[in-house]
């Protein structure tokens, strides 16, 4: 039982510097969040103490640790900003990808739907986007949102409107925004369901006299759950923590938990509080993450 | 017979749409950087002149080349780590901490980068690392290397072992006959791989804002400060060269991948 164990076979060999490049600069960054969380905003270079040293001994481990404040935490749930800030993420969150999973549905069903010869084509075609600068993405939207952007342009031609729309800094921008940045990742999962399915069943379903909605209800869409909550949870757990797309296209009045994060971080150089937002947002993200985990171990054994 | 033609119109309408809305903003965006009117919604007719804007800009073609340096050293250091850790998960069955090894894997490709951001930031700060060139490619190098390992193990899983197993029998130690055999049936995924973390690192603001220095921005951050301010027609200009820098990666990548395709069944899905 020693080192010679954990690693016999080359292949194990492999593990070993992405093993410890990943603890040193994935795991031990979560260390060192949890130790600024508990530590007491300070007006210094770096802006928080106390500071660990571990060289100092066991005495001063103790003082250290008599030191730690839940402070932040409290702070956290007695201040209507954050507990705002999660609320509203998880809102948008929720409402985003419902939004997603309406749109990238028919989108993904009409490609699994496509001849075979045109699917891959589609697939290139949807992830293409996914290549591009989301910057650019989301920048292009302002282009076309703005007061005298093509949008309202376009609307006043028609004469649908007599006066430019405000479409930049609301919601109904932010929502475009999301949905246009995450729709690849929803359609992706979906499509590789869909695809896997069976035609057969739906033909069988409707041969048996089901209308296309019942046939739709009752057979393709419990049959593409597997790629659903991939979709979701793809798309959910990145929305709750966004902050670029809600801070270029969503009005300031009310913030979401990665743009308050970032202000606290950035602008009020609130290290400690900051620190313990990013440990409550990943404990709130923690369950979605295993169920996706779960999801792809089950997916991987479905696949063997 | 007619209810199956109705639903597949359905199907193409909404395929359409849907791609028409992921293309209808990129190709408005590319339009409009060659207006030659100030006014970004307003038609002057064609010109070059915000591409020429953009060469004189030397704070932006610093950041973009600062971006192209992290991008190509982190995408390269990602490949070499992301594949190693591919190989060992997917060739390494049973090792202490396997589990552990591919949660930490998969965590970043869903986390958000905020708090990946914040944490690499904590770390750089704490080890006293001063910030900027090396920081930012460390920091894209630990996220794009999740991306490699998924993509390249996806090709590893399809491949057949039986001819690494032939290459054994037939004297070759397990290193060699990786390098001989396996290694160049994996290498398309390899370079997608690549051009995946590539354009990735190309495209991070937010990981790349928390753990670069002052005076050395990337072109993403460089690009948000200035989207912050209102919209500017220089900024078409870059966003439609990096558009087509991009435009040349994807080529090249699923020129590899199809090659990968030939030699396979199945091709890794990016």
């Amino acid at each position: 039982m020693s080192a010679r164990r954990i690693f016999t076979r080359p292949a194990h060999l492999a593990a070993i510097v992405p093993y410890v490049w990943m603890v040193l600069f994935f795991l031990v960054p979560f260390a060192f969040v949890l130790k600024i969380s508990l530590s007491q905003t300070a007006i210094a270079q770096p802006p928080y103490e106390p500071v660990f040293d571990l060289t100092a001994g066991w005495e001063a481990l103790k003082t250290a640790f008599a030191a730690l404040s839940i402070d932040n935490f409290k702070l956290l749930g007695s201040d209507d900003i954050y507990v705002f800030a999660y609320v509203r993420s998880l809102t948008v969150a929720l409402t985003a990808t419902s939004l997603l999973l309406l749109i990238g549905y028919p989108v993904a069903y009409g490609m699994a739907r496509l001849p075979k010869r045109w699917q891959a084509a589609a697939m290139v075609l949807v992830i293409v986007p996914f290549w591009t600068s989301f910057l650019i993405r989301i920048y292009a939207w302002i282009n076309i949102l703005q007061h005298d952007g093509l949008l309202n342009q376009i609307l006043l031609a028609l004469h649908l409107v007599s006066q430019p729309v405000v479409w930049l800094s609301t919601d109904t921008a932010m929502y475009i925004g999301i949905v246009y940045s995450y729709l690849p990742f929803m359609i992706l999962p979906l499509y590789a369901t869909l695809a896997k399915m069976e035609p057969v069943l739906e033909e069988a379903a409707s041969d048996l006299g089901a209308p296309p909605w019942q046939v739709f209800w009752l057979v393709t869409f419990p049959l593409s759950l597997p790629g659903v909550g991939a979709g979701v949870l793809l798309c959910f757990i990145p929305i709750v923590g966004e902050f670029v797309i809600p801070d270029l296209l969503a009005g300031s009045n009310s913030l979401m938990i990665g743009q308050t994060l970032w202000l606290e971080f950035f602008t009020n150089k609130d290290w400690p509080v900051a620190s313990a937002a990013a440990i409550v947002l990943l404990v709130v993200l923690l369950v979605p993450l295993l169920l996706y985990e779960r999801l792809q171990k089950r997916q991987l054994e479905q696949g063997r | 017979m007619r209810k199956v033609s109705r639903l597949s119109r359905f199907n193409i309408a909404s395929l359409a749409l849907g791609l028409a809305f992921l293309y209808l903003p990129i190709l408005i965006l590319v339009i409009y950087s060659f207006n030659a009117s100030r006014l970004v919604t307003v038609w002057g007719g064609w010109s070059l002149r915000w591409y020429h804007e953009f060469f004189n800009d030397r704070a932006m073609i610093e950041a973009a080349w600062m971006s192209l340096r992290v991008a190509v050293s982190s995408a390269t250091i990602a490949t070499l780590l992301g594949t190693l850790a591919a190989v060992a998960l997917s060739r390494g069955e049973r090792f202490h901490g396997r589990t552990l090894f591919s949660g930490m894997l998969y965590a970043p490709l869903v986390m958000p980068e905020v708090i990946t951001g914040l944490s690499l930031l904590l770390l750089f700060v704490a080890l006293n690392a001063e910030r900027g060139f090396w920081t930012v490619t460390i920091a894209h190098t630990t996220l794009t290397m999740c991306f490699v390992a998924v993509v390249v193990q996806s090709r590893l899983g399809s491949l057949d072992r039986s001819l690494e197993e032939a290459a054994m029998d037939l004297g070759c130690n397990p290193v060699r006959a990786f390098v001989a055999v396996t290694l160049p049936l994996i290498a398309p995924a390899i370079v997608a791989g690549w051009m995946l973390a590539f354009t990735l690192s190309l495209d991070d603001l937010v990981i790349a804002s928390f753990t670069t220095g002052p005076g050395s921005a990337t072109l993403p951050i460089r690009i948000y400060s200035e989207v912050r301010l209102g919209v500017k027609p220089e900024i078409n200009a870059i966003c439609t060269l990096v558009i087509g820098l991009i435009a040349v990666v994807i080529v090249i990548a699923s020129l590899a991948s199809k090659l990968s395709s030939s030699q396979g069944e199945s091709a890794a899905p990016l």
